[in-house]
């Protein structure tokens, strides 16, 4: 009773959050907003079990990602977004697509009632040593070449950001 | 319930290390309850047995407790810092108020109370209110996994004395207290302010900087104890080497990791000499220029609140905990692993104090400088030091 209470609150928050995030015309609002979903959602996890995937949650995206959203935001200065009438075509496609997307899923979901069922509390794999031995036992390889595939993100990265010149010059020294 | 779930394997290998033998113990406290045992764990009986309205009762009575402890702490480490930095200066510090000026923290609260609340026409409002408020409840809340000692039974219920004991409660300190930058950033931000702004920009790079030396110095003390539960952390480092020198981390190959944590530390809490995001010869006063009044009090109490978590997460991950010396009757062996708990922040604390007033504010580019090129490799070297000592001993 109690968790149920709690999940529809948390739902509540998160979906209001991320309705919250389309509405607002100023970015920092939206930022925000999607820090409270982030942490509603961290919250879901807590209640299924999952306690780590919980922490993770609060601390790479709540706490580390969102940081630099806020950050970025703040160095722009960006402003107010200018309100639009927005395009009839996107109401005309938009409204029927979406309504059939959510009727998809509620169809799917509704008729695959049979074959699902709840999970209690606790039942998941949330404990941090469970995770562990997936990641470093059962899952070593494609764990280590995921690192990999984002060191070269972040190389992209840097390539993009640094002048050409200063490439060929190799590091600055003056810092 | 979920609550009071402990996980038997790892407890139970380290039920006998270090647990002080349980015994009548006859004290009235204030409740007009008797303290009767206290003990590294729980009694079997205990677990899982709890009511939920006894559980509510207990939960609500050590938040309470706990909240007040450290209101009263923070307070008091103003009065410290002020004294210790008079001291340092060749003065007095705060003398009139009270003896040694103890009521002044007490004096300083009732004038922030009462001082005009500014809040100036140019500021993002809804923000400007919101941010310290941030900045303080995640200061607060972050507490909440800190244990304080041993298990204790009070009357008819027993509890452990910490609010609530999580199996990954390290990583809910670092969690809530990486929530706690917004309160920062947002205060810059929203004062619209380009000190302010700066100060912000500046609190937040610094923060998320520090973060990660901070979390990697932790990884060695975690790959030591085998857990993220900061009871089965301070657990493990019970006993002694040699018979006399305490198995705590600090003593047990985690010196470099202390070192980094403590460095860190001072970075995360914006204090001196990492104190650039309020550096008055530059910025004022950083992201609280534009506050007054209580707004203004509520982000230097989140500051000293942030100053006694980190002392208590260093004194538990590193120092041993509530471990130490326990003689005496058996009021004091009930009372000693607190009275050890809170020498060991206290030590922090001063330290804190004395830090600040004796080393000089760092540049900013050597500031980002030390922490991305110097700590890190640090703490990563740390860890796969401490990683291959571990598989080369099992």
């Amino acid at each position: 009773m109690l968790h149920l209470i709690l999940f529809l609150f948390f739902g509540a928050i998160c979906v209001a959050g991320a309705v919250n995030l389309l509405v607002q015309s100023h970015p920092i609002n939206s930022a925000l907003s999607l820090i409270a979903v982030m942490a509603s959602l961290a919250a879901e996890y807590l209640l299924l079990g999952a306690e780590f995937v919980a922490a993770v949650q609060v601390i790479v995206y709540a706490g580390a990602i969102m940081v630099l959203f806020l950050i970025t935001i703040m160095l722009l200065n960006a402003g107010k977004e200018e309100r639009s009438k927005g395009s009839r075509v996107a109401t005309l496609v938009g409204v029927p697509g979406v309504t059939i997307g959510a009727v998809l899923v509620a169809w799917t979901l509704i008729g695959r009632r049979s074959t699902t069922h709840s999970v209690t509390i606790g039942a998941l794999w949330g404990a941090p040593n469970n995770i562990a031995r997936l990641l470093f036992h059962d899952f070593l390889l494609p764990f280590e070449v995921t690192s990999v595939l984002i060191l070269i993100a972040i190389m992209g990265a840097v390539v993009l950001v640094s002048r050409p010149e200063a490439v060929a010059r190799g590091p600055r020294k003056d810092g | 319930m979920r609550f009071t779930k402990i996980n038997p394997q790892t407890r139970k290998s380290r039920l006998t290390r270090n647990a002080p033998e349980s015994r009548k113990i006859k004290e009235q406290r204030s409740k007009g309850l008797k303290i009767k045992t206290t003990r590294a764990r729980a009694p079997a009986s205990h677990e899982n047995r709890l009511s939920i309205t006894a559980f509510v009762i207990i939960s609500l009575v050590k938040s309470v407790a706990v909240v007040f402890v450290l209101l009263t702490a923070v307070a008091y480490s103003v009065w410290l810092e002020r004294k210790v930095s008079a001291h340092i200066q060749n003065r007095w510090g705060p003398t009139r108020v009270g003896p040694f000026g103890l009521l002044q923290p007490l004096a300083d609260g009732v004038k922030f109370i009462f001082k005009e609340d500014l809040t100036e026409p140019h500021v993002y409002r809804p923000l400007y209110i919101a941010a310290p408020i941030i900045a303080l409840v995640f200061a607060i809340t972050s507490i909440s996994v800190i244990p304080f000692g041993n298990w204790v039974d009070i009357g008819p219920w027993g509890t452990y004395l910490q609010i609530t004991d999580l199996n990954i409660g390290l990583l809910v300190v670092l969690g809530i207290t990486s929530m706690g930058v917004y309160g920062v950033a947002l205060a810059g931000w929203s004062s619209n302010n380009k000190y302010s702004l700066l100060g912000g920009l500046r609190a937040s790079a610094q923060m998320i900087s520090y973060e990660v030396s901070l979390g990697l110095s932790l990884v060695g003390v975690v790959i030591m104890a085998g857990s993220l539960s900061l009871r089965d952390i301070v657990d493990a480092q019970g006993g002694v080497f040699w018979g006399f020198i305490p198995r705590w981390n600090i003593f047990h190959g985690q010196t470099l990791a202390f070192f980094i944590y403590l460095i860190s530390a001072y970075a995360e809490t914006n204090r001196a000499p990492f104190d650039l995001p309020e550096a008055e010869s530059e910025l004022v006063a950083g992201y609280h220029t534009e506050y007054s009044s209580m707004k203004f009090a509520m982000f230097f109490m989140a500051e000293y609140s942030n100053m006694v978590t980190a002392s208590c997460v260093a004194t538990l991950l590193f120092l041993g905990g509530w471990h130490g010396p326990i003689f005496g009757p058996p009021i004091l062996q009930a009372l000693m692993p607190v009275f050890w708990f809170c020498l060991k922040v206290f030590f922090f604390m001063f330290l804190y104090v004395w830090v600040r007033w004796t080393v000089p504010r760092l540049r900013y580019d050597q500031l980002m400088g030390f922490g991305w090129k110097f700590l890190l490799p640090l703490a990563v070297a740390n860890i796969v030091y401490t990683a291959l000592v571990v598989a080369w001993r099992a």
